[in-house]
């Protein structure tokens, strides 16, 4: 008998804009002892499916419409909220996706982590804190007792993460639901993290439902994948059907979307255009005297037409490596060559038309973009900044800035906001080429977008780079992402360049 | 920590010395003095009480003559009540004032928070409206208006509590705290409904709701930590304004209390008692504005830890 079957869910959101269908009859199990991960894009409504179960999704504006959730013989979603405050956080537990965000910064892990116990009178607060003790353990926190007494604060994302996952389990769930654990973190605390859950669901014989965008992340660990796609169930199986066999056109979508370790041919016979000697970039700390070190003795060439990739976990320096060498960050010591151009000690002037031939794509194109400037003063500024076009020629420049990135000319008149994430960073890259650079630096690009829209945006550099004949320094933590349109990566590991890598 | 309280009290120093400074001449430079009156007094007389008080010495002598004093914690003779200090004079007006302070600011906190977190649980619902346009209400009435308002509702209608006085009668002191207090707790009733607001859609509380914790308990164990911040970082300046905003209640209850000497001095001209009022409420204001800083960084365990890394 399955641990968790829900049949026909249907959820949807009553705004003053109208009905939104969130969740349209969704049905699909989880067995006890195995994963079952939902796949979708943000908005598919896999989230929103698994919320509505515990009752966790506001109500109004959300509203269940239609459908059952049996749990152990009761169906979830005619429990009244004290019952079903009762299966929350016992028989049911949850982590979510923010680890940064979702333990309490005002209170000690000890005090967090003890609290389910205390609230469903598992037990008393010294055998809760042995408990919790022991557990932190378990999730691999290392001084478990000094780490109890500790705030949020204190640790990294990895690490709440999995003082998450252990204030999950100490009631000894029979389910739990993690909504995108994995997202937040980095690439290589990710696998950890993904391990950890494996190997506690294996132990416990627990079932889990996995909430993920990312087809990549679940296929190791789930035993059956079920695929939404707007609030529908598109496609269920084993990973091994869906990996071999995709009935569904957005399956095909997502599998194609999974970055491939294929890179594009490298052609070794270029002139370098930047040259990166001894590379320090230093912070003042104000707690030490001793200072940061962010990029520590870093040397490397990258040849004109190259796409370099730079892989690395965030702190690891890649970003100030950029940021060093387009001089937006003064050096400490070292030297940036730009075309046979020592660029540390260039004038205001010749620095100015230097960066008129470097650019920089950033992670987050919400951020990177002025909210109050219209698609088109935001294009329009570096074209007449640096006298590219007059204002005769700014119309049909803009125009054709859009159409090679792919946005339509209709848009020229909106805002930021009313854009998604990929187009934003449509616009961002817009921003970038309106100067035509010879070299641009693109510091995570992708990795606050869907995966989906990722595929597309890289695609999209990869065309732009031949279009224009661009050098690019392209800078992730997701080594396979660079593996897609770069032809050499390095790894950056503790601030220093250790690695280099030809994927050929 | 330590450091840091040591900075901020260096800091107040010259703070407090431009506000001597500035009161010490705005007073003398404002018509009349404070032996002018209708009757006619001998310019003998007058010379002489002048010399008494060194009015007569060039202003910057009676400057640097009042500091002195001051570096000796004397605020000078009061030039209005013969024969007594400004000193016992402050002293027998503050523990009214500060007494009637208190118990506007407990009143003000209890009415306040409990009608924010309120409105904060359902917001944009009648539980919200209600609460905060009460609020509303409380913030735009003066007290002048508010007091009389209260006195003859609750004195003379309902005969339950006495009109005025303080310490004469039991449950006098209700009506004058409730008048002081009632602004503030409208300004802490929004303060605390924008602080829980804020906090009730963090991401924590989720979790918190996700571990089965009952609505009240997400409430007073979770949110509330965050969510009265600024509540209490309003607490410092709060104090200080109910010591030096308080002489209209007090003049409406017939309070002998600090508030009602200050308005008096101003009238007299009374130059030492304008002096160590402002001075005092001055240093008052700067202290507990400092109290409430500390109290507010302490509640956040990230300053804690930067401040016992500091110190």
């Amino acid at each position: 008998m399955s641990l968790l079957n829900v049949n026909n869910l249907s959820v949807s959101f009553v705004t003053r804009n109208g009905t939104t269908n969130a969740v349209q009859s969704v049905s699909f199990t989880v067995e006890p002892n195995s994963i079952t991960a939902i796949i979708g894009e943000s908005g598919s409504g896999k989230s929103v499916s698994c919320y509505a179960l515990l009752g966790l999704i506001p109500q109004p504006p959300g509203r269940i419409d239609s459908g059952s959730a049996e749990f152990e013989g009761r169906d979830l979603l005619q429990l009244s909220e004290r019952e079903l405050r009762g299966i929350r956080g016992s028989d049911i537990a949850m982590i979510f996706q923010d680890p940064m965000t979702c333990l309490n910064p005002y209170m000690r892990i000890g005090e967090q982590l003890i609290e389910p116990l205390l609230v469903h009178g598992v037990a008393d607060k010294e055998t809760a804190t042995a408990r919790a003790t022991a557990l932190l353990d378990e999730v691999g926190i290392r001084n478990p007792e000094s780490a109890m007494n500790a705030y949020p604060f204190e640790f990294s994302g990895g690490m709440r993460q999995r003082v998450m996952i252990a204030m999950a389990l100490i009631t000894e769930p029979k389910l739990l639901i993690a909504d995108e654990p994995t997202t937040a973190l980095d690439v290589t605390i990710q696998a950890q993290i993904l391990q950890l859950i494996k190997s506690l669901q294996d132990k416990r014989d627990i079932g889990v439902l996995f909430i993920s965008h990312d087809l990549a992340v679940v296929s190791d660990i789930a035993d059956q994948i079920v695929v939404m796609e707007k609030g529908h169930v598109v496609e269920q199986g084993a990973p091994t059907d869906i990996f071999s066999n995709a009935q569904h056109p957005y399956t095909q979508k997502l599998l194609a979307a999974i970055p491939s370790g294929e890179p594009p041919e490298a052609d070794g016979s270029r002139a370098p255009l930047i040259t990166a000697t001894n590379l320090k970039t230093y912070f003042t700390s104000e707690n030490s005297d001793e200072p940061v070190k962010a990029v520590d003795d870093v040397s490397l060439t990258i040849n004109r037409g190259e796409v370099l990739g730079l892989v690395g976990e965030s702190g690891s320096g890649k970003s100030t490596f950029g940021r060093s060498i387009l001089r937006l960050t003064p050096i400490t010591a070292g030297s940036v060559e730009f075309d046979g151009l020592n660029v540390g000690e260039l004038d205001k002037g010749s620095l100015k038309t230097l960066r008129r031939r470097m650019q920089m794509i950033f992670q987050d194109p919400y951020a990177s973009l002025n909210p109050r400037m219209t698609v088109y003063d935001t294009l329009a500024e570096p074209l007449l900044l640096h006298k590219i076009v007059d204002r005769a020629g700014l119309d049909s420049a803009i125009k054709s800035l859009m159409d090679n990135v792919g946005l339509s000319r209709a848009f020229a008149k909106k805002y930021p906001h009313e854009f998604s994430g990929g187009q934003r960073q449509r616009i961002a890259i817009g921003r970038a080429l309106a100067t035509k650079p010879e070299f641009i630096v693109a510091d995570e690009p992708v990795s606050a977008l869907d995966v989906t829209i990722q595929a597309q945006i890289l695609d999209l550099l990869k065309d732009l780079k031949d279009e224009y004949g661009l050098t690019m320094l392209f800078q992730s933590s997701a080594s396979l992402s660079c593996g897609r349109c770069s032809q050499r990566s390095k790894s950056m590991s503790q601030t220093a360049c250790w690695a280099s890598i030809r994927i050929l | 920590m330590l450091r840091f309280i040591f900075w901020r009290l260096i800091q107040a120093i010259p703070v407090i010395f431009v506000v001597i400074t500035a009161t010490f001449f705005l007073v003398r430079s404002a018509p009349g003095g404070p032996f002018d009156s209708e009757k006619a007094v001998l310019p003998e007389v007058k010379r002489a009480l002048e010399a008494q008080y060194k009015l007569d010495l060039p202003l910057h002598e009676q400057y640097f003559a009042y500091l002195s004093d001051l570096s000796n914690g004397d605020l000078g003779p009061s030039f209005k009540y013969p024969g007594r200090s400004v000193n016992e004079i402050l002293g027998s007006g503050l523990p009214v004032t500060a007494e009637l302070g208190l118990y506007a600011l407990s009143f003000a906190l209890l009415i306040g928070v409990l009608a924010g977190v309120f409105a904060a649980l359902k917001p944009n619902t009648r539980q919200d409206y209600i609460p905060m346009g009460l609020a509303m209400i409380g913030i735009c009435m003066p007290s002048f208006l508010l007091g009389p308002l209260l006195v003859l509702v609750f004195g003379i209608y309902l005969d339950w509590l006495p009109i005025a006085g303080w310490g004469d009668l039991p449950g006098d002191k209700i009506l004058p705290s409730i008048t002081l207090g009632s602004a503030y707790a409208a300004y802490i009733a929004r303060l605390s409904r924008a602080g829980m607001l804020e906090i009730l859609s963090q991401d924590y509380i989720r979790t918190a709701r996700a571990k089965g914790l009952p609505e009240w308990r997400v409430v007073t164990q979770h949110a509330l930590r965050g969510g009265l911040i600024p509540v209490i970082a309003f607490l410092g300046p709060a104090f200080a304004g109910l010591l030096a905003g308080s002489f209209v209640v007090e003049t409406i209850f017939q309070i002998p209390g600090l508030g009602r000497f200050y308005v008096q001095a101003a009238f007299n001209r009374d130059y030492t008692m304008i002096l160590g009022t402002t001075v005092f409420l001055s240093t008052l204001i700067v202290f507990f504005n400092l109290i409430s800083d500390v109290i507010a960084a302490w509640l956040n365990p990230r300053l804690r830890a930067q401040f016992k890394g500091a110190a």
